[in-house]
């Protein structure tokens, strides 16, 4: 019996560009596993943002538009009001969503737009080489803080699942990590989560995804998982921040 | 229908929806507050899209995200406020989105003021984002032109594939004159082949600007450039006023020229043989027909409520044929007054007639 | 009969999967793939595999791709 196979959603002959162990991958399979068994495929408009998540439409045989940089929930919410009836979904990085980008995501979550929002969060942009990032920790060195982040400098990095949960637009705010098989499939669940209140009307789904970045982390695959455990989820704890299906 | 007595911002905002606007994106600016207020009454009732964006970036962003499904969508916004959605309308025109912008003009740089102004003629003709692309360009210079060319702009946009600014000012956004609500006669554009719908039996379509092969993107902005040369060559629009025996031309756009016309008038009755021209596409500007008329011109002044922007262009069309002169004495405020214009004409006619 | 199939095209050699399975047959390949990498390889000469999909899960890259049970 075939228990696991690619997903339909993916382009035939995609080839990921992401670096090796980059979690990603993962990330963008488990949409691209709910997009197939939710029947989404041929009814949702992806909007991507700029970073390494961009990329994500040379991969998912999807309608795709790219928004610039940080506007991808501005974007998503053109199409969603546009076509009410899509299936409008945004993957954004860290960056994107948090830093350059936080006013779209917020007021899309306070409008309340039902869309799904699924955010990569790696502490630094990866793209352009690691640099500091809304959600780089304390003490983190990156290339833009050489001396590691500290409060004088540069202030605190941002959780962003729960500054999403205080929005009263949103349905459902998650946090997430892909460090170990368990957390995978939790992390499936959540996304689904994220989708189903989309397909119910019920406000903005949104998904924050603790994720590696081995290359400018100068780790390898398993040591950036074993620093997600050990560093990133004492700052950023994974759990539900709202649910509104479960109040 | 008849006339009747309509506010600049209004009859836009009307035509619009005449025009089958479905989505409105905006943040207010004066002076074009109205055509959202306006919009933001309208649009609900008739189960259209309205989002009080949070900002102008948001809305030109979200005109964006429902261009991209072949929606007729716009944004309107005033000048610094402008400034803000650079960045996005280098993307639709790149990405070939037919976006819709109403700009009404106030002064600048910076915040400026709220008066009238013509300072964003460089900003919406050679484009204030980045890289290699250009926008159409409408130019009204009345309230009827507002309603004609708000239907051209989503036209043209449509039409094309892409991004189209309707440049108004604060004296035609704030003033109210008779104006008739014409039919919009335009025929269905067919976006089937690029519209996102979701790929449903087909393959996936992507509407990015992202070109990191270098031989595909170099294409890519070849084929804008034909593009835009095909508008070059089919949708120039201009007026012209007595310029059939005209020896001396004002050149103006949008409002200002109704103060040319009657410049003109005034000339005729002293003797001098004055004619105007009136470009009413900005992209593409009507050169040929300029630098025709340059032939027999000994001057061809250019009036404009700026420091001498659309003067680049109308050197560019005359290309040394006759005398160009910038008459620019206010770059906002007040209008310059018919008798500020014919006093100007008449000093530079008597350099003329004196041969100097 | 459990197994896994692996396009070695697609392995960056993470080597992520070889740690989840719980029966150790994920072994690192000792040539080069088109990537120029050493990719895995799944070995199971007494069929110990269960089927339990966690290297799939894992793999950051589809290279497994497909599971069967």
């Amino acid at each position: 019996m075939l228990v696991f196979e690619t997903p339909k959603s993916f382009k035939k002959d995609f080839k990921y560009s992401f670096c090796k162990g980059c979690d990603h991958g993962v990330a963008i399979r488990l949409i691209a596993e709910l997009i197939d068994e939710m029947g989404l495929k041929g009814n949702t408009i992806l909007t991507t943002s700029i970073g390494c998540s961009v990329t994500m439409y040379d991969f998912l045989d999807l309608d795709c538009i790219e928004a610039p940089h940080g506007r991808a929930m501005a974007v998503a919410t053109g199409v969603k009001r546009a076509k009410p009836d899509k299936f409008v979904l945004t993957y954004q990085g860290d960056g994107d969503f948090a830093s350059i980008g936080l006013a779209e995501s917020m007021h899309a979550a306070l409008r309340g737009e039902n869309v799904t929002a699924i955010c990569i969060n790696n502490t630094t942009y990866g793209m352009t080489g690691g640099q500091l990032g809304p959600t780089t920790l304390m003490g983190q060195v990156t290339t833009t803080s050489p001396n590691g982040r500290n409060r004088e400098y540069y202030g605190y990095p941002i959780r962003i699942a729960e500054q999403i949960a205080l929005c009263d637009g949103t349905a459902y705010s998650a946090r997430v990590s892909l460090d170990t098989v368990p957390n995978i499939k939790k992390a499936k669940a959540a996304i689904k989560k994220a989708f189903e209140v989309q397909l119910k009307g019920l406000g903005t789904g949104f998904v924050e995804i603790l994720s590696t970045c081995p290359t400018n982390w100068n780790m390898t695959p398993e040591q950036a998982h074993e620093r997600v455990r050990n560093e990133m989820m004492k700052v950023f704890p994974p759990g539900i921040y709202k649910d509104v299906t479960e109040e | 229908m008849a006339k009747e007595l309509i506010k600049g911002n209004y009859a836009i905002a009307q035509a619009a929806l005449n025009a089958g606007c479905e989505c409105y994106f905006g943040y207010p600016i004066t002076p074009q507050t109205e055509i959202g207020e306006y919009l933001s009454l309208k649009m609900p009732e008739a189960g259209l899209a309205y989002v009080s964006a949070e900002s102008e970036i948001a809305a030109i962003n979200m005109v964006l995200g429902a261009c991209s499904t072949g929606a007729r969508a716009m944004t309107t916004s005033s000048s610094c406020a402008v400034s803000l959605m650079q960045e996005a309308l280098s993307y639709a025109a790149s990405d070939e989105l037919p976006v819709v912008l109403v700009n009404v003009m106030r002064a600048g740089p910076g915040l400026g003021s709220i008066y009238p102004a013509q300072g964003d003629y460089y900003q919406s003709v050679y484009g204030g984002g980045n890289g290699d692309y250009r926008m159409v360009v409408y130019a009204p210079s009345n309230v009827q032109e507002c309603i004609e060319l708000t239907y051209k702009t989503f036209y043209t946009a449509h039409k094309y594939r892409t991004p189209v600014i309707l440049l108004a000012d604060g004296v035609l956004g704030q003033m109210m004159e008779p104006a008739e609500f014409t039919q919009y006669s335009y025929p269905p554009v067919d976006n089937s082949s690029w519209a996102l719908c979701g790929a449903n039996g087909r393959a996936g379509k992507k509407i990015c600007s992202y070109g990191p092969d270098e031989a595909k993107h170099i294409q890519h902005v070849k084929d804008l450039f034909e593009k835009y040369k095909l508008i070059a060559e089919r949708e120039v629009m201009y007026e012209e006023y007595m310029t059939d025996d005209a020896d001396f031309l004002l050149v103006g756009f949008g409002s200002i020229a109704r103060h040319l016309k009657a410049s003109v008038k005034v000339l005729r009755t002293k003797g001098i043989k004055a004619g105007m021209f009136r470009p009413i596409t900005l992209f593409p500007f009507p050169e040929k027909r300029l630098n025709e008329l340059a032939d027999r011109c000994r001057e061809v002044m250019t009036v404009e409520m700026n420091m001498g922007q659309m003067y680049t262009d109308v050197r560019l069309a005359v290309n040394g044929k006759t005398k160009t002169t910038l008459l620019n004495l206010r770059p906002a405020g007040e209008w310059m007054s018919v008798e500020e214009i014919t006093e100007a004409v008449e000093k530079s006619t008597e350099k003329i007639y004196a041969g100097i | 009969m459990a197994h896994i199939v692996i396009d070695e095209n697609r392995c960056k050699s993470c080597y992520l999967c070889m740690a989840v399975c719980p029966k150790g047959l994920i072994k690192k390949s000792t040539h080069i793939n088109n990537l120029g990498e050493y990719a895995v390889e799944f070995c199971d000469p007494n069929n110990e595999c269960v089927g339990c999909a966690m290297c799939a899960t894992r793999c950051p890259d589809l290279a497994i791709t497909e599971v069967h049970k």
